[in-house]
Protein backbone atom coordinates (compact mmCIF):
# COMPACT_ATOMS: atom_id res chain seq x y z
CA UNK A 1 0.00 0.00 0.00
CA UNK A 2 1.67 3.17 -1.22
CA UNK A 3 0.43 6.62 -0.22
CA UNK A 4 1.60 9.62 -2.21
CA UNK A 5 1.23 12.94 -0.40
CA UNK A 6 1.22 16.27 -2.25
CA UNK A 7 3.21 19.21 -0.99
CA UNK A 8 2.56 22.76 -2.19
CA UNK A 9 4.30 25.87 -0.91
CA UNK A 10 2.38 26.46 2.34
CA UNK A 11 1.27 22.86 2.92
CA UNK A 12 1.88 22.02 6.59
CA UNK A 13 0.20 18.67 7.29
CA UNK A 14 2.24 16.49 4.93
CA UNK A 15 4.47 15.06 7.68
CA UNK A 16 1.54 14.37 10.06
CA UNK A 17 -0.21 12.61 7.20
CA UNK A 18 2.94 10.64 6.38
CA UNK A 19 3.35 9.66 10.04
CA UNK A 20 -0.29 8.58 10.30
CA UNK A 21 -0.16 6.31 7.25
CA UNK A 22 3.23 4.86 8.23
CA UNK A 23 1.78 4.09 11.66
CA UNK A 24 -0.82 2.01 9.79
CA UNK A 25 1.91 0.18 7.88
CA UNK A 26 1.73 1.97 4.52
CA UNK A 27 4.76 3.18 2.59
CA UNK A 28 4.65 6.87 1.76
CA UNK A 29 6.22 9.42 -0.52
CA UNK A 30 5.91 13.20 -0.41
CA UNK A 31 5.71 14.75 -3.87
CA UNK A 32 6.51 18.42 -4.51
CA UNK A 33 3.94 20.36 -6.54
CA UNK A 34 6.37 20.86 -9.46
CA UNK A 35 6.31 17.14 -10.27
CA UNK A 36 4.64 16.43 -13.59
CA UNK A 37 3.75 12.85 -12.80
CA UNK A 38 2.85 10.77 -9.75
CA UNK A 39 4.81 7.70 -8.58
CA UNK A 40 3.48 4.83 -10.70
CA UNK A 41 2.92 2.59 -7.68
CA UNK A 42 0.57 5.10 -5.99
CA UNK A 43 -2.48 3.42 -4.41
CA UNK A 44 -3.77 6.52 -2.67
CA UNK A 45 -3.06 10.17 -3.34
CA UNK A 46 -3.48 12.55 -0.41
CA UNK A 47 -3.76 16.30 -0.83
CA UNK A 48 -2.63 17.33 2.64
CA UNK A 49 -3.79 20.25 4.74
CA UNK A 50 -2.17 23.63 5.22
CA UNK A 51 -2.31 26.98 3.50
CA UNK A 52 -1.17 26.38 -0.06
CA UNK A 53 0.01 29.66 -1.61
CA UNK A 54 -0.97 31.47 1.60
CA UNK A 55 -4.67 31.02 0.72
CA UNK A 56 -4.20 33.97 -1.67
CA UNK A 57 -7.23 34.85 -3.81
CA UNK A 58 -9.22 31.93 -2.33
CA UNK A 59 -8.16 28.84 -0.40
CA UNK A 60 -6.91 26.31 -2.93
CA UNK A 61 -7.41 28.62 -5.91
CA UNK A 62 -3.76 28.96 -6.92
CA UNK A 63 -2.79 25.38 -6.08
CA UNK A 64 -5.15 24.02 -8.71
CA UNK A 65 -2.81 25.36 -11.41
CA UNK A 66 0.32 23.72 -10.00
CA UNK A 67 2.10 21.46 -12.50
CA UNK A 68 1.24 18.32 -10.51
CA UNK A 69 -2.51 18.96 -10.66
CA UNK A 70 -2.74 17.78 -14.26
CA UNK A 71 -1.43 14.38 -13.20
CA UNK A 72 -3.80 14.41 -10.21
CA UNK A 73 -6.81 15.02 -12.45
CA UNK A 74 -5.73 12.25 -14.83
CA UNK A 75 -5.18 9.90 -11.90
CA UNK A 76 -8.62 10.69 -10.44
CA UNK A 77 -10.36 10.38 -13.81
CA UNK A 78 -8.85 6.92 -14.25
CA UNK A 79 -10.44 5.88 -10.95
CA UNK A 80 -7.38 6.45 -8.72
CA UNK A 81 -8.25 7.06 -5.06
CA UNK A 82 -7.75 10.64 -3.88
CA UNK A 83 -8.21 12.05 -0.37
CA UNK A 84 -8.19 15.80 0.31
CA UNK A 85 -7.92 16.89 3.93
CA UNK A 86 -8.75 20.47 4.93
CA UNK A 87 -6.83 22.65 2.43
CA UNK A 88 -6.68 19.51 0.28
CA UNK A 89 -10.50 19.47 0.24
CA UNK A 90 -10.48 23.13 -0.81
CA UNK A 91 -7.99 22.36 -3.60
CA UNK A 92 -10.12 19.46 -4.88
CA UNK A 93 -13.30 21.58 -5.00
CA UNK A 94 -11.43 24.41 -6.75
CA UNK A 95 -10.07 21.90 -9.25
CA UNK A 96 -13.60 20.65 -9.92
CA UNK A 97 -12.81 17.12 -8.72
CA UNK A 98 -15.37 17.49 -5.93
CA UNK A 99 -18.69 19.37 -6.02
CA UNK A 100 -19.36 22.58 -4.05
CA UNK A 101 -17.03 25.15 -2.55
CA UNK A 102 -15.70 26.22 0.85
CA UNK A 103 -16.46 29.70 2.16
CA UNK A 104 -15.32 31.70 5.17
CA UNK A 105 -16.76 30.28 8.44
CA UNK A 106 -20.03 31.98 9.35
CA UNK A 107 -18.59 33.22 12.66
CA UNK A 108 -15.59 34.64 10.71
CA UNK A 109 -13.18 33.07 13.21
CA UNK A 110 -10.57 30.42 12.64
CA UNK A 111 -11.84 27.35 14.52
CA UNK A 112 -9.38 24.89 16.04
CA UNK A 113 -10.85 22.21 18.30
CA UNK A 114 -11.98 18.61 18.50
CA UNK A 115 -15.42 18.09 16.98
CA UNK A 116 -17.84 15.20 16.81
CA UNK A 117 -18.74 13.96 13.34
CA UNK A 118 -21.42 11.49 12.33
CA UNK A 119 -20.81 8.94 9.60
CA UNK A 120 -23.56 9.48 7.03
CA UNK A 121 -22.59 6.96 4.38
CA UNK A 122 -20.11 4.11 4.55
CA UNK A 123 -20.65 2.49 1.16
CA UNK A 124 -17.22 3.76 0.12
CA UNK A 125 -13.65 2.63 0.76
CA UNK A 126 -12.87 5.58 3.05
CA UNK A 127 -15.48 4.92 5.73
CA UNK A 128 -16.24 1.24 5.24
CA UNK A 129 -14.61 0.33 8.57
CA UNK A 130 -17.20 2.48 10.32
CA UNK A 131 -20.94 2.03 10.64
CA UNK A 132 -23.52 4.49 9.43
CA UNK A 133 -24.45 6.66 12.42
CA UNK A 134 -21.11 6.15 14.20
CA UNK A 135 -19.84 9.30 15.87
CA UNK A 136 -16.10 10.02 15.72
CA UNK A 137 -14.07 12.69 17.50
CA UNK A 138 -11.72 14.44 15.07
CA UNK A 139 -9.95 17.83 15.23
CA UNK A 140 -10.99 20.65 12.95
CA UNK A 141 -8.70 23.61 12.18
CA UNK A 142 -9.96 25.94 9.50
CA UNK A 143 -11.02 29.45 8.55
CA UNK A 144 -12.73 28.54 5.29
CA UNK A 145 -14.63 25.38 6.17
CA UNK A 146 -18.15 26.55 5.46
CA UNK A 147 -19.24 24.10 2.76
CA UNK A 148 -21.57 25.53 0.13
CA UNK A 149 -23.52 23.79 -2.57
CA UNK A 150 -26.78 24.91 -4.20
CA UNK A 151 -30.07 23.10 -3.58
CA UNK A 152 -29.91 20.99 -6.72
CA UNK A 153 -26.34 20.00 -5.89
CA UNK A 154 -27.33 19.05 -2.34
CA UNK A 155 -30.18 16.89 -3.62
CA UNK A 156 -27.67 15.15 -5.92
CA UNK A 157 -25.29 14.50 -3.02
CA UNK A 158 -28.14 13.02 -0.98
CA UNK A 159 -29.43 10.88 -3.84
CA UNK A 160 -26.00 9.36 -4.55
CA UNK A 161 -25.00 8.98 -0.88
CA UNK A 162 -22.04 11.31 -1.41
CA UNK A 163 -22.26 12.98 2.00
CA UNK A 164 -19.58 11.30 4.10
CA UNK A 165 -19.72 13.14 7.41
CA UNK A 166 -21.78 15.77 9.22
CA UNK A 167 -20.80 17.96 12.18
CA UNK A 168 -22.71 16.85 15.28
CA UNK A 169 -22.46 16.71 19.06
CA UNK A 170 -21.24 13.57 20.83
CA UNK A 171 -24.77 12.10 20.58
CA UNK A 172 -24.84 12.44 16.83
CA UNK A 173 -27.27 15.38 16.84
CA UNK A 174 -26.51 18.11 14.31
CA UNK A 175 -24.22 20.82 15.68
CA UNK A 176 -22.84 23.12 13.06
CA UNK A 177 -19.60 24.97 13.91
CA UNK A 178 -19.07 26.92 10.70
CA UNK A 179 -22.33 27.36 8.79
CA UNK A 180 -21.82 24.49 6.32
CA UNK A 181 -24.86 23.69 4.18
CA UNK A 182 -26.65 20.75 5.82
CA UNK A 183 -23.81 20.65 8.41
CA UNK A 184 -21.62 18.84 5.86
CA UNK A 185 -18.03 18.08 6.93
CA UNK A 186 -16.99 15.84 4.04
CA UNK A 187 -18.16 14.59 0.63
CA UNK A 188 -17.05 12.32 -2.16
CA UNK A 189 -17.55 12.42 -5.92
CA UNK A 190 -20.18 10.38 -7.72
CA UNK A 191 -17.81 7.54 -8.58
CA UNK A 192 -16.68 7.40 -4.93
CA UNK A 193 -12.96 7.54 -5.64
CA UNK A 194 -12.33 11.19 -4.67
CA UNK A 195 -12.91 12.14 -1.03
CA UNK A 196 -12.67 15.47 0.77
CA UNK A 197 -13.21 16.58 4.34
CA UNK A 198 -12.35 19.59 6.48
CA UNK A 199 -11.57 17.68 9.73
CA UNK A 200 -8.12 16.14 10.23
CA UNK A 201 -8.20 12.34 10.78
CA UNK A 202 -4.37 12.31 10.60
CA UNK A 203 -4.35 14.34 13.85
CA UNK A 204 -6.46 11.74 15.67
CA UNK A 205 -4.14 8.72 15.69
CA UNK A 206 -3.26 8.38 19.40
CA UNK A 207 -5.76 8.26 22.28
CA UNK A 208 -3.15 9.89 24.52
CA UNK A 209 -3.32 12.93 22.23
CA UNK A 210 -7.10 13.25 22.50
CA UNK A 211 -8.51 10.70 20.05
CA UNK A 212 -7.53 7.77 17.88
CA UNK A 213 -10.73 7.78 15.83
CA UNK A 214 -8.71 8.79 12.77
CA UNK A 215 -7.27 5.27 12.67
CA UNK A 216 -10.68 3.76 11.84
CA UNK A 217 -11.08 6.26 9.02
CA UNK A 218 -7.68 6.06 7.33
CA UNK A 219 -7.58 2.27 7.80
CA UNK A 220 -10.26 1.92 5.14
CA UNK A 221 -7.67 2.74 2.49
CA UNK A 222 -5.30 -0.04 3.58
CA UNK A 223 -7.27 -2.52 1.50
CA UNK A 224 -5.84 -0.82 -1.61
CA UNK B 1 -6.13 49.58 -20.85
CA UNK B 2 -7.15 48.75 -17.30
CA UNK B 3 -9.64 46.06 -16.37
CA UNK B 4 -11.40 46.37 -13.03
CA UNK B 5 -12.83 43.05 -11.89
CA UNK B 6 -15.24 43.00 -8.98
CA UNK B 7 -15.88 39.63 -7.39
CA UNK B 8 -18.57 39.05 -4.78
CA UNK B 9 -20.58 36.20 -3.35
CA UNK B 10 -23.70 35.36 -5.38
CA UNK B 11 -27.03 36.67 -4.26
CA UNK B 12 -28.48 33.93 -2.09
CA UNK B 13 -25.09 32.84 -0.76
CA UNK B 14 -24.81 34.11 2.81
CA UNK B 15 -22.09 36.76 3.08
CA UNK B 16 -21.01 36.53 6.72
CA UNK B 17 -18.43 39.32 6.34
CA UNK B 18 -21.11 41.59 4.91
CA UNK B 19 -23.36 40.70 7.82
CA UNK B 20 -20.64 41.54 10.35
CA UNK B 21 -19.94 44.89 8.64
CA UNK B 22 -23.68 45.62 8.59
CA UNK B 23 -23.82 44.91 12.30
CA UNK B 24 -20.84 47.19 12.96
CA UNK B 25 -22.45 50.01 10.96
CA UNK B 26 -25.64 49.54 12.95
CA UNK B 27 -23.77 49.85 16.22
CA UNK B 28 -22.18 53.07 14.94
CA UNK B 29 -25.73 54.28 14.41
CA UNK B 30 -25.57 54.54 10.61
CA UNK B 31 -29.20 54.00 9.75
CA UNK B 32 -30.99 53.13 6.56
CA UNK B 33 -28.71 50.33 5.39
CA UNK B 34 -30.70 47.46 3.91
CA UNK B 35 -27.89 45.07 3.12
CA UNK B 36 -24.07 44.96 3.00
CA UNK B 37 -22.05 42.74 0.68
CA UNK B 38 -18.26 42.54 0.88
CA UNK B 39 -16.36 41.63 -2.26
CA UNK B 40 -12.91 42.03 -3.71
CA UNK B 41 -11.55 44.12 -6.53
CA UNK B 42 -8.79 42.97 -8.85
CA UNK B 43 -7.23 45.60 -11.10
CA UNK B 44 -5.40 44.38 -14.20
CA UNK B 45 -3.21 46.56 -16.40
CA UNK B 46 -3.49 45.15 -19.90
CA UNK B 47 -1.36 45.63 -23.00
CA UNK B 48 -4.39 44.86 -25.20
CA UNK B 49 -5.91 47.97 -26.78
CA UNK B 50 -8.99 46.36 -28.38
CA UNK B 51 -11.88 46.47 -25.88
CA UNK B 52 -13.71 43.50 -27.31
CA UNK B 53 -10.63 41.27 -27.25
CA UNK B 54 -9.78 42.44 -23.74
CA UNK B 55 -13.30 41.61 -22.54
CA UNK B 56 -13.07 38.08 -23.97
CA UNK B 57 -9.69 37.54 -22.34
CA UNK B 58 -10.64 38.94 -18.92
CA UNK B 59 -13.90 36.94 -18.93
CA UNK B 60 -11.80 33.82 -19.45
CA UNK B 61 -9.57 34.83 -16.53
CA UNK B 62 -12.62 35.28 -14.31
CA UNK B 63 -14.08 31.92 -15.25
CA UNK B 64 -10.79 30.08 -14.79
CA UNK B 65 -9.31 31.63 -11.69
CA UNK B 66 -10.36 35.11 -10.55
CA UNK B 67 -13.81 33.97 -9.42
CA UNK B 68 -15.13 30.64 -8.18
CA UNK B 69 -18.41 30.59 -10.07
CA UNK B 70 -19.87 28.00 -7.69
CA UNK B 71 -20.25 30.75 -5.08
CA UNK B 72 -19.18 34.00 -6.72
CA UNK B 73 -20.33 36.45 -9.39
CA UNK B 74 -18.04 38.90 -11.16
CA UNK B 75 -18.31 42.11 -13.14
CA UNK B 76 -15.71 43.52 -15.51
CA UNK B 77 -15.18 47.19 -16.25
CA UNK B 78 -12.68 48.32 -18.89
CA UNK B 79 -11.24 51.82 -18.65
Amino acid sequence: MKVTILQFPGTNCEYDTQHAFEQLGATTEIVWHKAESLPSDTNLLVVAGGFSYGDYLRSGAIAKFSPVMKAVTEYANKGGKVLGICNGFQVLTEAGLLPGALKRNDGLHFISKHHALKVENNDNIFLEKLEQGDVVNIPIAHHDGNYYINEAGLADLEANSQILLRYTNANGEIKNPNGSVSSIAGVCNKSKNVFGLMPHPERAMESILGSDDGVKMLEGFLAL
Amino acid sequence: MTAIVNVSLKAGVLDSQGKAVHHALDSLQFNGIEDVRVGKQIVLKLTETDKEKAMVEVTKMCEEILANTVIEDYTIELV
